[in-house]
């Protein structure tokens, strides 16, 4: 375990000491602002879009942080062959991807952080109110989506050669997921066999991201809190999902050269 | 003697991915011993299979046949790494980390206690005159710096054997200097080095025994004033074990 942390606590030094969680923070924070100094047609509903559209901002930013972060993670250590001393030390390949995956993982929970308390504060000006346990609920889930992706972006990045092809299929996978995978199981019944087979097994093999997702819906509406079983259901889920890929992935590294 | 490294009929066997191309052989069968306290000039033209066989010693490559080990430890147990230092060719560390937290993170692989790490990082950082830029990120190092920084992390677990690839490579007459004053300095307190080199001066100057191969085949092993015997300098001798015939001028 103290070598997986010691991976892990670089990853994390690295992501603070670049630009791009700055970056995103700064440009989500701006354009919530300004939406929210707007008050259009004096609707006093107004702040339930402003709160979708923060929410909106907040899970791509997370995405793009999850996906490129992790993407370039192998492939930089092999590119600026830091990846060669590090291997020649008491440090199993397997230990170096649990390690990266729980530095992105961690990286991405603190990123998180940072957006909810600016989301909770922007929504607390305009609701005068702090529904802690929804905003936990949400960010949790959100984080072991999170998890799934990142998992997801360690295994491309051991698979495609750049890291750019690996964050292009990632964004691909993941937006498919969030948009149109709910819909897979509807638009199979509609289809003669063969597809049919096909779609359903493409519907159950898919990780279903849009159900955290989703949860942003009971914050934007105020609806109470999802039931805690099936919220922790949801996360066994999700972590099966992360278990499989990192497996993957440590198979497929296991079997790779090093240089 | 004291064997620390053994290589016995080491081959190794590149399959070639292009329809109709030839296996390459990258070694074929070398036997190899390096002896406690000793620095070992492991010399070789570019693809002669020098780095091959220290990726097989580091167990990032798999031998084909044959076998090595490191302190009578066979190289594929991760066990057998625990007591060496490596220092890749052209590496560019995180350059985010300072050179005080990179050495704390090697550290951290090897399980050192905090006190023991304070105190190594103190001790290398000085070995390697880079304590004025410990708290300077790397990306600000010069390649030479950078080198030395290299070393400072291969000797963080105080290693018994050193397993060096062209440490010099890339770095100007004082930086060149300056590593070899550290590897005679190691010697000194009694390390074993490993190292590839094609600076056959500085071969010269500080191995105990070198070995010389070609096309992954060992072409002579022993004391450099004994392979250098009838030659007037080792880069002669070695350009006639490679059997380099010089072109006549046209």
């Amino acid at each position: 375990m103290r070598n997986i942390f010691a991976v892990a606590g670089i990853v994390i030094k690295e992501l603070y000491r670049r630009k791009d969680f700055y970056v995103l923070f700064i440009l989500t924070v701006l354009v919530c602002l300004i939406m929210a100094s707007v008050n259009i047609f004096n609707d006093k509903q107004i702040v339930r879009y402003l709160k979708e559209l923060c929410l909106l901002l907040i899970w791509v930013s997370s995405l793009v942080i999850a996906i490129t972060t992790t993407a370039r993670q192998i492939p930089a250590e092999r590119e600026q062959r830091t990846l060669l001393p590090l291997l020649a030390k008491p440090l199993t390949r397997t230990q170096l991807i649990f390690g990266k995956f729980l530095g992105c993982w961690l990286a991405c929970g603190l990123v998180l952080l940072c957006f909810y308390i600016f989301f909770g504060a922007l929504a607390a000006s305009r609701d005068h109110a702090w529904p802690l346990l929804n905003y936990f609920q949400a960010a949790l889930l959100h984080w072991f989506a999170l998890g799934v992706v990142v998992a997801l972006a360690l295994l491309g990045s051991l698979v495609f050669a750049a890291p750019s092809s690996n964050s292009t299929i990632c964004f691909v996978i993941v937006a498919t997921s969030l948009t149109v995978g709910r819909y897979l199981d509807t638009v199979a019944l509609s289809q003669a066999e063969p597809f049919r087979s096909v779609l359903y097994a493409v519907y159950f093999a898919f990780p279903h991201l849009e159900w955290a997702f989703g949860m942003r819906n009971l914050i934007i509406h105020d609806w109470p809190l999802v039931d805690w079983g099936f919220a922790v259901l949801l996360i066994l889920y999700l972590l099966a999902y992360t278990a499989a890929f990192l497996v993957a992935a440590c198979l497929v590294f296991r079997r790779k050269p090093v240089n | 003697m004291n064997v620390i490294l053994k290589t016995e009929k080491l081959r190794v066997e590149f399959s070639s991915r292009e329809f109709r191309q030839a296996t390459k052989v990258a070694l074929a069968g070398l036997n190899l011993e390096v002896n406690a306290g000793e620095v070992f000039g492991f010399l070789g033209p570019n693809g002669a299979g020098k780095t091959t066989t220290m990726n097989v010693l580091l167990g990032f490559v798999p031998p084909t046949s044959g076998a090595a080990y490191l302190f009578g430890i066979d190289v594929r147990q991760p066990i057998a790494r625990q007591r060496i230092g490596y220092l890749p060719e052209m590496t560019y560390y995180y350059k985010f980390l300072t050179a005080e937290e990179l050495l704390r993170f090697y550290a951290k692989i090897f399980s050192l206690p905090r006190a023991e790490t304070d105190r190594r990082i103190d001790q290398l950082l000085k070995l390697v005159e880079l304590e004025h830029a410990r708290k300077r990120p790397i990306k600000s190092y010069s390649k030479g710096m950078q080198q030395r920084v290299g070393l400072a992390q291969a000797l963080i677990n105080n290693p018994d054997l050193l397993i060096l690839d062209e440490p010099t490579s890339g770095l100007d007459p004082l930086g060149r200097m300056k590593v070899r004053e550290i590897i005679q300095r190691l010697k000194n307190e009694g390390k074993t080095v490993f190292f590839s080199s094609h600076e056959l001066g500085e071969v010269e100057t500080i191995c105990d025994r070198v070995a010389i191969i070609h096309q992954g085949e060992l072409k002579t092993i022993g004391r450099v004033h004994q392979i250098r015997e009838s030659y007037p300098t080792l880069e002669k001798a070695f350009l006639n074990i490679i059997g380099y015939q010089p072109q006549p001028a046209p």
